[in-house]
């Protein structure tokens, strides 16, 4: 990998008919390297590709390969290919005109064409294949026909997009080894899509956490598993402990009442704080030795590992250790200060546009009417903006209010779940005690004192 | 037993079906080998009406008319309905649907509808050669039908294709060229047959839009009451069914091959 910066995306926006896809990236790719555009779906991360690649344009912003702006260049124009979702082979090719169409359309002779293909299909271990028609070859074999069609003009980047979720598990795996290989021994820049945390863990120089269209983090994958920026990537990259946690001072911490100490600082004195603990680096000791105390309330055997959960009042500690526990057994545990990572406390505030109605002491948003005080300085119809704190927002059942809308995700954030209510095209932000489906119908109600009114500046 | 008494109902029916369909057609293609000139009485067999249609100059005429009509609006119609369908794929889903619907409505129109609304138009403009009139006329009433044959192959391919081929260096043009039309070539030629055919059989809009120069269909009409040639609707009739029988045999191959295909997959796996 070298350290030049061969693409470069700067500021770029993209929106689908008033959805954002993507809103403000800054991202530069080295030379060489293999990046990982990781989310869940729906993030951005096939528009980021797709802009890469010139099958679309973005609406503001600049895409930069080696230092030009090619944002508006047409895909057939850029050194850059890319390897499709469902492959996209041409059924009325057979492999090696599939292979070899790139090098037709740049007329190259005929005995240069068959030297590369050949040496492609070697490379794929497919020889021998040429001959077969797409349809005629398994999942996996079309899978490389796709990479090597798209190796077959040496481009200087590489696109691919979720190119082994078509394959079953044991495919998948050998094929993420293979494609690693392939690319240091070609050295080219690999970018490449996947919701799948642990294929961009295994395979990846650099990986970058994509949420609604907006980077959450870059990292490799040791600072992005070990140092994750907020509970969304820590929750999203393998299992965590996520909990709520006040920074007493630098390198002291108070989790669930007890002061642990960490290897963090800088965040000022009595700060709320997030803290991320890996359940693989909690230590289960004898109980008497122990600083903190609990109970344990699952085993499960693993394979590799059992995975506990301990009740220790209040909270639940996931916890993965080799040594067998019995379940109901009372045991210790120590977390060593480098294990516990800080993340600065995601504020989050439920802001909507809204209408006042002082007469009925009423604001309207999302498409309903709220009982609301403190509207007397608005008049009738003034556009105002409400806020509301997620933690005032009641989670009841969709029979007992109006205003109901659609679970559309549910984190875990140590002593309560963080869920998303989409309703009438508006995202609401609520905690809850209780794990709730995605796609779940919920109905939502706020007490009136708890809405917070103020003039719409934005008007 | 009752399994066999349901197969012989099933396949009496089917049998009374296709005799009631097809009996008058092989009668007249019996009785066009039939020296006597009234039909029902046969006095012995002959290739005489064969001999007399390529010797009366009109007959020949109808039949250069007709099948160069044909050759050449199916040809056209194929070209820009093709076309047509790549445009109106491409296009956003509500300005497409507006457009598809309005391509398909001359195939539910009656034909009488078309052939008089087109005589009016020529008259109107004032066009009067009877050749192009006919002309124009069928790749009018050809062009949704091949868009209708074409659109679906499209919904079937994946418009990745088109992408991918941008992607490995074509422009749009080239990945047109060298992709979608190569993958949606099924549906390119049973447009095609479907076109030839219809434009071959045309009668009631070629009548209207014709303004004197005849067709075979035309000329049959026209000289009815003379007495029909049966050679004359044999020679349209065999060809009409070559090519019917063409478009569904290849269909029915596709479907197999396909399935065949799926099932060797499935094996691998």
């Amino acid at each position: 990998m070298k350290d030049k910066h061969l693409i470069e995306l700067i500021d770029v926006s993209k929106a689908y008919g008033g959805d954002v896809a993507l809103s403000h990236v800054d991202l530069y790719i080295k030379d060489g390297e293999f990046l990982t555009l990781l989310g869940p779906s729906g993030c951005g991360k096939t528009t980021m590709l797709r802009l890469i690649a010139g099958f679309i344009m973005p609406d503001e912003g600049r895409i930069e390969m080696d230092g030009v702006d090619i944002a508006s260049t047409p895909p057939y124009l850029r050194k850059v290919n890319t390897v499709f979702q469902k492959y996209a082979l041409f059924p009325h090719l057979n492999v090696f005109d599939n292979i070899a169409f790139a090098l037709k359309i740049r007329n190259v002779d005929k005995a240069t064409i068959e030297s590369k293909v050949e040496n492609m299909l070697a490379m794929v271990n497919l020889k021998g294949y040429g001959s077969r028609y797409i349809e005629q070859l398994s999942g996996g074999q079309q899978q490389r026909v796709a990479i090597a069609r798209a190796l077959v003009n040496a481009p200087q980047v590489l696109l691919l997009d979720e190119p082994l979720g078509a394959l079953d598990l044991k495919l998948r795996k050998e094929m993420q080894v293979e494609l690693k290989n392939m690319q240091q021994r070609l050295g080219i820049t690999f970018i490449y899509v996947t919701h799948d945390q642990e294929e961009a863990l295994t395979m990846s120089d650099t990986i970058v956490v994509l949420k609604d269209g907006v980077i959450q983090q870059i990292g490799t994958p040791t600072d992005i598993y070990n140092e994750p920026k907020n509970p969304f990537v820590a929750d999203f990259i393998g299992e965590s402990n996520i909990i709520p946690g006040i920074m007493l001072q630098d390198y002291k911490v108070r989790m669930n009442g007890v002061v642990y100490d960490c290897v963090d600082k800088g965040f000022g004195k009595n700060t709320e704080v997030d803290v991320v603990v890996r359940p693989e680096d909690i230590d289960i000791v004898p109980a008497e030795h122990a600083r903190v105390v609990g109970k344990a309330v699952s085993v499960v055997f693993m394979g590799v590992h059992y995975e506990v959960d301990v009740d220790c009042g209040g909270y639940e500690w996931v916890i993965q250790t080799t040594d067998f526990v019995e379940r109901g057994q009372v045991v210790g545990i120590s977390i060593p200060p480098d294990a516990i990572h800080i993340m600065k406390k995601t504020k989050q505030t439920n802001l909507f546009d809204a209408v006042a109605y002082p007469d009925d002491e009423e604001v309207e948003f999302c498409g309903h009417r709220f009982a609301c005080k403190g509207l007397e300085s608005f008049r009738t119809r003034d556009e105002v903006l409400v806020a509301i704190a997620p933690a005032d927002v009641r989670l009841v059942p969709p029979e007992d209010t109006e205003l109901t809308g659609a679970v559309k995700a549910c984190m875990f954030l140590g002593t309560h779940y963080e869920v998303t209510v989409t309703c009438d095209e508006e995202d609401w932000i609520a905690y809850s005690l209780d794990y709730m489906e995605a796609g779940e119908e919920i109905g939502l109600s706020v007490p009136a004192d708890k809405i917070a009114v103020s003039a719409n500046e934005a008007n | 037993m009752v399994n066999r008494l349901k197969k012989f109902f099933a396949g009496t029916y089917l049998g009374l079906m296709l005799v009631f369909l097809y009996a008058p057609i092989l009668i007249l293609i019996v009785f066009s080998f039939n020296q006597s000139k009234t039909l029902g009485n046969w006095t012995g067999f002959t290739f005489n009406w064969y001999a007399q249609l390529f010797s009366t100059p009109e007959i020949t005429d109808a039949l250069i008319v007709t099948l160069s009509v044909a050759a050449i609006s199916s040809v056209v119609a194929t070209v820009l309905g093709t076309l047509a369908a790549i445009g109106l794929h491409a296009m956003k889903r509500r300005d497409r649907l507006l457009l598809e619907n309005i391509s398909q409505l001359p195939m539910v129109n009656p034909d009488l509808v078309t052939g008089i609304s087109l005589m009016l138009l020529f008259l109107f403009v004032g066009f009067r050669d009877g050749y192009t009139r006919l002309l124009i006329a069928h790749i009018t009433f050809n062009l949704p039908y091949v868009i209708f044959s074409v659109l679906p192959k499209l919904r079937q391919s994946s418009d990745m294709l088109y992408e991918a081929a941008l992607d490995l260096g074509c422009t749009p043009m080239q990945a047109i060229q060298k992709v979608v039309i190569p993958d949606i070539m099924p549906g390119i030629v049973s447009g095609l047959i479907m076109a030839f055919t219809l434009s071959l059989d045309d009668f009631v809009i070629s009548f209207f839009a014709g303004n004197g120069v005849d067709n075979l269909s035309m000329y049959i009409y026209a000289s009815a009451r003379r007495g029909v040639n049966p050679a004359l609707s044999t020679i349209i009739f065999v060809p009409v069914v070559t090519l019917l029988l063409i478009v569904n045999l290849k269909s029915i191959r596709e479907e197999r091959n396909a399935e065949l295909q799926s099932r060797k997959v499935d094996m691998k796996r």
